[in-house]
């Protein structure tokens, strides 16, 4: 029997019990804590994505670095990808607590750090010369130069399998009516799925869009100045053929079947494994390929995302993430910190990055070359980087503006729950809150 | 039970903590010095005026971490454009009825089943409990794994009944209610602990006399522990109402507002605005929140206390 007192007392404990529940778990440590020894030994400390490639080739860079500057201490600390590290980053630089040197992307959301405000001028190095032409200008503002880059230049395209166009007798196809008979033979021989998609993780969905930007530009050759300027939007023709393509090719039933919960590296085995044909994807793949499906190096290949028009058919090119220095960091961490940026500017360094995780396109680093023996999905690639006008860079490099909500948007359309036309309005709308934060004119 | 006080508006904070005899005096002059309550009055200051009042302010502004501008208004008419938030809002209420309604419901059944005669009582309301204590992160990824539409525990074990079962977290039609499913087993067990404690507090000579009187068990259960466990149906109404109004971790965990936009609850369309940036729009989102929140809680909460000081 409880009295009167005792049941007070359990309702409290239930209630404080509520209360620790619904405390939020998983808030990430602070960084920085990097410090110069006693004997003058200097620790650098470097925030880097945790996705297992990236990782790998820091700890190679990090090892060669060291031998080269005995007196410095590399430590990496690692944050998510995606919309949460975008958050961590942004915070870190905020409040002065970022690591001394970190990777980020590079074009829109390094604008949207707030460059000339957090992080150092690089323009008084000697090493910021040797950055190619095209990558500079994604790593500034009109003020200055601000990061190295980290790994190659990449393509959203599609990546197929080799085997079976060999065994179907398929064509690379040049136009998107081509790509879809294609999937048609390829859904009627029963062999594979035509187009993998992975929901799973929710980014992946945006290649269909994203990817299809050469073709956007091959129609308007102005369409991202008009973007920014708030005079073209996804609703119109032709930036809304990608939303389209995603909608037709899931009423045409062209997806896997688990393509609702398939994470990004069941896709990149799909591909490899002959599972799936198509995978519209960053060739960035090669790095996941060469951790779990390494025998589908030649197996797997790549192609642009077919438009409307054959004779007009290029590569949308992504520059590569960049190293940067916030301006937190100051003193011995500084120089050290300016040291590692010169070494990812050597041979060096571009050896030891091609070498540890297959590249995924070329370097824009000067004097740095691929090696001769790349895979299939990257030299596949090496055509239009050599014809003159047959890459574009994707929309992110050219207009400050990307939208937070697409992935979700794309993966609505791609599943059926959203018209193509109603996710790219509501994919104008989320510009548009980017566009006021940012505090663009016009908008 | 009838001494409970519990000020209405006063919300759950003053439905959990002990509700002592000085409260029904509070016309009296305080036994208490001004200095006594500067710690405490400190504290609440720092960390929880202060805090409202700026997020009020930046709520007002285009806020970036970095410069702050005041836009007025600007960010609430945005927010209300905000396409996921017209089905955020309906899916917050969606769940939270949802949940609440099935603690209340499943919390009573239980509540009467361990406080009966059965074998392993002690036992067995442990295990009830011990959801509650697990980490809702955990909860979720673990569910996730056993939802996975075709590698998911769920649907294989349906597979060897011969029934294909849904995309659990996948399915635009399924997504919001299985992850109810889970905040309900989850917070079931604390529902149940309220009901236990109200029902072992209901004197025993009223049964006895019942019995007397020729009660079978339904009517023990419908005029006597029902009228009786009012205030802790209060409690678990109100609690379990706030807790599934502002839930966020189990949804984040589970589905993140997904596929598309089909599981966004308002905090998870918050957190995606704080996350993409937004400060100032996701600001103003946690305003409209706590006000959403107090205009539901505030009139509930004095509705049910006033039926509770008739009883």
């Amino acid at each position: 029997m409880f009295s009167r007192q005792s049941r007070r007392s359990m309702l409290a404990f239930g209630a404080s019990g509520i209360a620790l529940t619904l405390t939020l778990a998983g808030c990430s440590g602070g960084g920085g804590g990097s410090g110069e020894g006693e004997d003058g030994n200097v620790t650098l400390s470097i925030l880097i994505p945790s996705d297992e490639a990236t990782v790998t080739t820091f700890d190679a860079l990090i090892e060669e670095f060291e031998k080269q500057n005995p007196d410095i201490t590399v430590e990496t600390e690692t944050r998510p990808g995606g919309a949460e590290g975008d958050n961590i980053v942004k915070t870190r630089l905020s409040t002065g607590e970022m690591n001394d040197l970190f990777q980020y992307n590079s074009g829109s959301l390094f604008q949207a750090l707030n460059p000339d405000q957090t992080l150092v001028n690089l323009d008084d190095q000697d090493y910021a010369d040797k950055l190619a032409e095209e990558f500079r200008t994604v790593v500034s503002t009109d003020n200055g130069v601000y990061g190295v880059p980290y790994g190659q230049a990449m393509a959203g395209a599609v990546l197929y399998n080799k085997t079976i166009y060999e065994e179907l007798g398929l064509e690379i196809p040049r136009t998107w009516d081509e790509f879809m008979a294609n999937n048609q033979a390829i859904k009627d021989a029963g062999r594979a799925a035509p187009i993998v998609q992975t929901y799973g993780d929710t980014w992946t969905s945006q290649l269909f869009v994203l990817g299809d930007f050469y073709n956007v530009l091959a129609e308007d050759p102005d369409w991202a100045e008009k973007y920014t300027n708030n005079e073209a939007k996804f609703v119109d023709e032709p930036a809304l053929a990608g939303f389209r393509h995603l909608q037709e090719a899931f009423e045409a039933d062209f997806y896997n079947e688990d393509f609702a919960s398939a994470l990004y590296a069941d896709g990149v085995s799909m591909v490899a494994t002959g599972e799936g044909a198509h995978y519209p994807m960053l060739t960035f793949a090669a790095q996941q390929l060469a951790v779990t499906n390494p025998e589908a190096f030649d197996i797997v290949g790549t192609f642009p995302l077919p438009g409307e028009n054959a004779e007009s058919n290029g590569l949308t090119v992504w520059m590569p993430a960049a190293m940067y220095i916030p301006k937190s960091t100051e003193g011995a961490q500084l120089e050290a910190a300016q040291k590692f940026n010169e070494f990812m500017t050597t041979t060096d360094a571009c050896d030891i990055q091609s070498v540890t995780i297959p590249p995924q396109g070329p370097f824009v680093v000067e004097g740095c070359e691929l090696p001769e023996d790349v895979p299939a999905m990257i030299s596949d690639m090496q055509p239009y980087f050599d014809e003159e006008g047959k890459t574009a860079p994707a929309l992110e490099f050219l207009s400050p503006i990307k939208g937070p909500a697409l992935e979700q948007i794309t993966v609505a359309v791609g599943s059926g729950i959203t018209s193509a036309e109603d996710g790219a309005a509501q994919y104008d709308e989320d510009v548009k809150k980017q566009a006021q934060q940012l505090g663009l004119e016009g908008w | 039970m009838t001494t409970t006080t519990t000020r209405p508006g006063a919300g759950v904070a003053a439905a959990g903590e002990d509700t002592g005899p000085g409260r029904k005096r509070r016309g009296m002059k305080s036994p208490y010095p001004l200095w006594f309550y500067m710690p405490a009055g400190l504290f609440y200051v720092v960390l929880f005026l202060i805090p409202t009042g700026a997020s009020f302010y930046f709520a007002l502004t285009r806020w970036t971490l970095f410069d702050i501008e005041f836009i007025g208004f600007d960010n609430f008419i945005r927010f209300f454009q905000e396409q996921a938030l017209v089905q955020g809002f309906i899916n917050t209420f969606i769940y939270a009825f949802v949940t609440s309604g099935a603690k209340v419901v499943l919390g009573l059944l239980l509540g009467v089943l361990l406080t009966s005669q059965i074998i392993a009582r002690g036992y067995l309301r442990s295990v009830v409990f011990f959801p509650v204590l697990v980490s809702t992160i955990g909860v979720g990824v673990t569910f996730k794994v056993l939802l996975d539409p075709f590698d998911g525990l769920v649907n294989q074990v349906l597979g060897w009944f011969g029934i294909t079962g849904p995309g659990w977290l996948t399915d635009p039609a399924w997504a919001l209610m299985s992850v109810a499913l889970v905040d309900i087993w989850k917070g079931i067990g604390l529902a149940t602990l309220i009901y236990i404690a109200g029902m072992v507090a209901i004197p025993q000579e009223y049964f006895e006399a019942a019995k007397v009187d020729g009660a079978n068990s339904w009517k023990n259960f419908w005029h006597i522990i029902l009228p009786l466990v009012r205030p802790a149906t209060t409690t678990v109404i109100i609690l379990s109402l706030i807790g599934g109004l502002r839930s966020f971790d189990l949804i984040w965990a589970m589905t993140r507002g997904g596929p598309g936009f089909t599981s966004d609850v308002i905090a998870s369309v918050i957190y995606k605005q704080y996350q993409a940036g937004f400060y100032g729009l996701s600001t103003a989102g946690n305003v409209v929140l706590f006000i959403v929140v107090a205009a539901l809680i505030v009139p509930l909460s004095a509705w049910l206390n006033r039926g509770e000081k008739d009883a």
